[in-house]
């Protein structure tokens, strides 16, 4: 992996979240059956159970000054990482893939309510584990070329966030590169926007973002 | 070489002459006519004017003031929007992009003056000429039909006052009454359209006319999502809808608009409401301009130059350019590509290699939706596909719903591509 990587969160929010998170607000409901014992925000603290920043990409029982069971603490030192996968498996069955873990939580059986909740987590984290290569994120990109490729984008998304589309504009060009690099090696999927990425060269995804960056 | 308007007109005339590239005139701006005011004119003449930055004189011919979109026009039907959802005006096309927009019909081309006929009277010269003039009917392709019993059996296969009269029909029909619906053949435009149409005339139905029959007429095989669209029906309409496909007489159909009757290969039916799609054809004008072959206009991949006049330029529905479908998506994205051509053509700006995508989005039931799409690009004759997707049946409820959110998400951002942002 390059030293020079930019995490998926300079993103900010929208233009990740409408794959993936696309229910993030449902997400955020669901959340609210774990709220009682994990925090979530800048002030979030651990309590009952550890605070939930930054989950993905996080060892298993890998904060300071949380006192894991043992349970967690053997699995986090067999190499568990909380990624989407590790945690579908999880949430869907706590006490079945940690034996004697101290989350007192049932599971929770419907896969696209763990995927939404997942994804909402996803949009708390720093690291979702995608960083662009240093070399992809430094090509110059033509803005004149953008400004024609953009006529792909334009079709969904419009000058303002939509309903169920996300606005693509005011974006910095570091964070519209890693969005679309993360689509194009299948990192995040969405049908349209996966089958729209494959078909650009990391050339012309730098030349819309040089354009994007700008553009009204 | 990339080569600027101000670049070229500074340059002398042996070198220009030399370069033969760019036609530039020598007083005046270079002049495009389009014509056809819809996803491909619209946005092809928004295109030009806005990235030519005055550099071109851009006029559109666009009968209608208010424009009703064709695509969501079926959700209207079924009442989940209204009609001033999919209305637009080409107010912003002339106040924010300077586009000339004429109100009037073009009755002809002369392609030697270069220059376009009104029906007003008088005519425009053009250097470039677009012609994105959608579909036009063909006569006698369901024998007793005609454009003048479409009051009786409406098509509601082009916005506006038809998509009203259907709608009013669907809301008179006498409970336990029969819808019937004659779907055209290949190639037509949207193909998913006329299925998404009964789709909405089904929710309406369900809701206010539980006991109510939908019969399709339908002459192909299959169709367009056709798993996605019988899955949805079972589950969402089960019982209220039958299609008749060419094997059971479904393609030997004859209408009689005064008796309300369907003749089903023989078996004459009387029916409550019927919408007669007929088979397609690119808009007329494209034919009085000797554009056509057969039902549609030859067109070369790379910038949808017709195959008969490199001067003009024909866009989505009328257009035989390949395998990208008739839909106001495609035409959306042929536009730019045109666009990008022309410009160069006319002013020497870069033009950059051809190439479309296409989205299309079906809604079975409120918050049921389902797409299928593509990506293309110029092959040797034709357009070609890249890579496709489609929804897939047993998704859940949740995905149905965000793709739903994400069709009117992309009917915002297309109307706003196509006329401004208002």
């Amino acid at each position: 992996m390059p030293n020079k990587a930019i995490p998926l969160t300079v993103l900010a929010g929208s233009l990740l979240a409408e794959p993936v998170l696309a229910q993030e607000s449902d997400g955020e409901g669901l959340y609210q059956q774990c709220i009682a014992c994990h925090q979530l925000g800048p002030d979030a603290d651990n309590l009952v159970g550890p605070h939930l920043n930054d989950l993905i990409g996080r060892q298993a029982a890998g904060l300071d000054g949380y006192l894991y069971s043992p349970a967690m603490d053997a699995a986090g030192a067999d190499g568990l990482v909380w990624t989407t996968e590790t945690l579908d498996a999880f949430l869907t069955d706590p006490s079945g893939t940690v034996p004697r873990t101290s989350m007192g939580y049932g599971g929770m059986a419907d896969p696209q309510e763990r995927a939404t909740l997942i994804a909402f987590l996803t949009s708390q984290s720093a690291n979702v584990g995608f960083a662009v290569d240093a070399e992809i994120l430094a090509l110059k990109g033509d803005p004149a070329y953008g400004e024609y490729l953009s006529g792909d984008c334009t079709a969904c998304h419009a000058r303002d966030a939509g309903e169920g589309i996300p606005a693509i504009t005011g974006r910095s060009r570091d964070a519209f590169v890693t969005v679309m690099q993360a689509y194009k090696q299948g990192a995040i999927t969405h049908p349209v926007m996966t089958m729209m990425a494959s078909r650009l060269s990391n050339e012309e995804i730098a030349a819309l973002a040089a354009y994007f960056e700008n553009a009204e | 070489m990339t080569l600027n308007r101000r670049l070229f007109l500074g340059s002398s005339i042996a070198a220009a002459g030399a370069l033969a590239a760019p036609m530039v005139r020598a007083q005046g701006k270079p002049r495009v006519v389009v014509v056809g005011g819809g996803a491909g004119g619209a946005t092809a003449a928004r295109y030009i004017a806005k990235d030519s930055d005055g550099a071109i004189d851009v006029t559109l011919i666009e009968p209608s003031r208010t424009y009703y979109t064709c695509f969501f026009s079926n959700l209207y039907i079924g009442g989940l929007r209204d009609l001033q959802s999919i209305a637009h005006s080409y107010g912003t096309l002339a106040s924010a992009f300077g586009i000339n927009v004429v109100h009037d019909w073009v009755i002809g081309v002369d392609r030697d003056a270069k220059t376009v006929a009104l029906a007003s009277g008088g005519s425009l010269p053009y250097d470039r000429l677009i012609l994105s003039p959608g579909i036009d009917f063909i006569d006698d392709a369901v024998p007793g039909w005609s454009v003048a019993s479409q009051n009786a059996m409406p098509h509601a296969y082009k916005g506006g006052s038809q998509t009203e009269l259907l709608k009013a029909q669907v809301e008179a029909m006498p409970q336990g009454g029969t819808f019937a619906m004659i779907a055209p053949p290949n190639p037509y435009r949207c193909p998913p359209g006329p299925y998404e149409r009964v789709s909405m005339v089904a929710h309406k139905l369900k809701a206010e006319n539980p006991t109510a029959k939908i019969l399709i007429l339908d002459p192909k095989e299959g169709f367009s999502k056709q798993a996605l669209f019988v899955e949805g029906w079972q589950k969402h309409y089960p019982g209220m809808i039958e299609r008749i496909g060419p094997d059971f007489g479904g393609g030997n159909v004859s209408v009689n608009p005064d008796e309300m009757t369907v003749d089903i290969d023989g078996d004459v039916q009387k029916v409550d409401v019927c919408n007669v799609i007929p088979a397609q054809k690119a808009g007329l004008i494209a034919e009085a301009a000797g554009l056509t072959e057969g039902n549609w206009a030859p067109v070369n991949p790379t910038d949808l130059s017709s195959t008969m006049d490199e001067n003009i330029h024909v866009l989505g529905d009328a257009a035989a350019q390949g395998a990208m479908p008739k839909s106001g998506f495609a035409a959306n994205s042929q536009a730019k590509v045109c666009a990008n051509a022309v410009r160069g053509a006319l002013t020497g700006s870069t033009v950059f290699p051809a190439r479309f995508s296409n989205t299309c989005w079906s809604l079975i039931d409120t918050d049921d939706g389902v797409k299928v799409g593509a990506t293309y690009e110029a092959g040797e004759t034709e357009i070609v596909a890249l890579d496709t997707f489609v929804s897939q049946t047993n998704e859940t409820a949740e995905v149905r719903e965000e793709t739903y959110d994400e069709s009117v998400g992309w009917y915002q951002a297309i109307t706003e591509d196509m006329f401004g942002q208002a």
